[in-house]
């Protein structure tokens, strides 16, 4: 079954606490190089059926109302997951 | 007077709010999220927790609750509802209030006594205030943090929706030191401290005459029904 990919990331460091913290901890290995990090999430939708147009506008609605608040986040990546070759699962 | 509390999977504060409606002097009815039925209820609380873990973010599952169908139409039409903590997260998703609440910004849970100053004593759920007046109940959360885009910010402060604001310290990064607001008609109330925790004397916050006799947090229920019998 084909898989849509979402993601959503938060809008601006100062919305993502959690990010400031991983980037602290990078800081404290003493990774001077990396100078920020930014968290967000991924969602994988599996799809029963074939992934058209009319799904995809459906997906990208879902994305805007549900899988991200547009007060605090925004929707910077849907795409569809091309399946590994020989995957049987 | 019934005032319902709606039980969600992950409440937490449902009991402790039924029994604030009730040392105030209503009846609570407790309502369930799967269903579509508010038992005639006068009013609602959404109270806290960590409705369905805080997974996606947190209050957002609630907030797609069967029951938030008629929560949403009801606060349309005017039902005082009050969202305390998680239930001020679910009000934010549900779109019932602006902005919305982010971890917050030193990273940490946070479990305290808050004093707060009442901003706006003409909502549903504060009349029985004096504005300006300082009060202080039980503050404990890890995304309380208050943010609203600039120009929500200037409406939530031109029209006088903040109705509760952190005072002395701001205890996780909330914009404006916000920690509560309402929509414009004044029947919808979100703030993340718990009033339902600063109740009855022996259990509530420490004060100036006694360790753990602060009832501050009665006045947002007692408001709330006296309101009501004006409007009945």
């Amino acid at each position: 079954m084909p898989t849509i990919v979402v993601e959503v990331m938060p809008k601006a460091e100062l919305l993502d606490p959690q990010g400031k913290a991983v980037a602290g901890a990078l800081g404290r290995l003493g990774k001077t190089r990396f100078t920020s990090v930014r968290l967000g999430k991924r969602f994988e939708i599996t799809v029963d059926g074939t992934v058209d147009d009319a799904v995809l506008v459906e997906v990208r609605e879902l994305a805007d109302t549900v899988l991200s608040n547009s007060v605090i986040e925004d929707v910077v990546g849907i795409h569809v997951l091309e399946a590994p070759a020989g995957e049987t699962h | 007077m019934r005032i319902g509390v709606v039980t969600f999977p992950g409440s937490l504060d449902d009991r402790d709010a039924a029994r604030a409606i009730r040392l105030a002097g209503a009846e609570p009815v407790a309502l369930w999220h799967g269903e579509h039925d508010l038992h005639g209820v006068d009013a609602l609380v959404l109270p806290g927790g960590f409705s369905y873990g805080d997974y996606l973010r947190c209050g957002a599952i609630a907030s797609l609750s069967p029951i938030m169908a008629e929560v949403i139409s009801a606060a349309n039409s005017g039902m005082p509802v009050l969202g305390i903590c998680n239930g001020f997260q679910m009000l934010t998703e549900a779109h019932l209030l602006e902005g919305g609440l982010i971890r917050n910004d030193h990273g940490s849970f946070i479990c305290r006594d808050q004093r707060l100053r009442v901003e706006n004593a003409l909502t549903d759920w504060t009349g029985g205030f004096a504005a300006g007046e300082e009060i202080t109940i039980p503050l404990k959360n890890g995304e309380g943090g208050f943010i609203a885009s600039a120009t929500t910010l200037e409406r939530l402060e031109g029209e006088g929706r903040v109705v509760v604001r952190y005072v002395g310290m701001n205890p996780n990064g909330s914009l404006n030191d916000i920690a509560g607001i309402s929509n414009v008609r004044g029947n919808v109330v979100g703030l993340m401290p718990h009033p339902e925790h600063a109740v009855e004397p022996g259990f509530g916050p420490d004060t100036s005459d006694a360790m753990r006799s602060g009832t501050d947090g009665i006045t947002f229920f007692t408001s709330v029904i006296e309101r009501m019998l004006v409007s009945a």
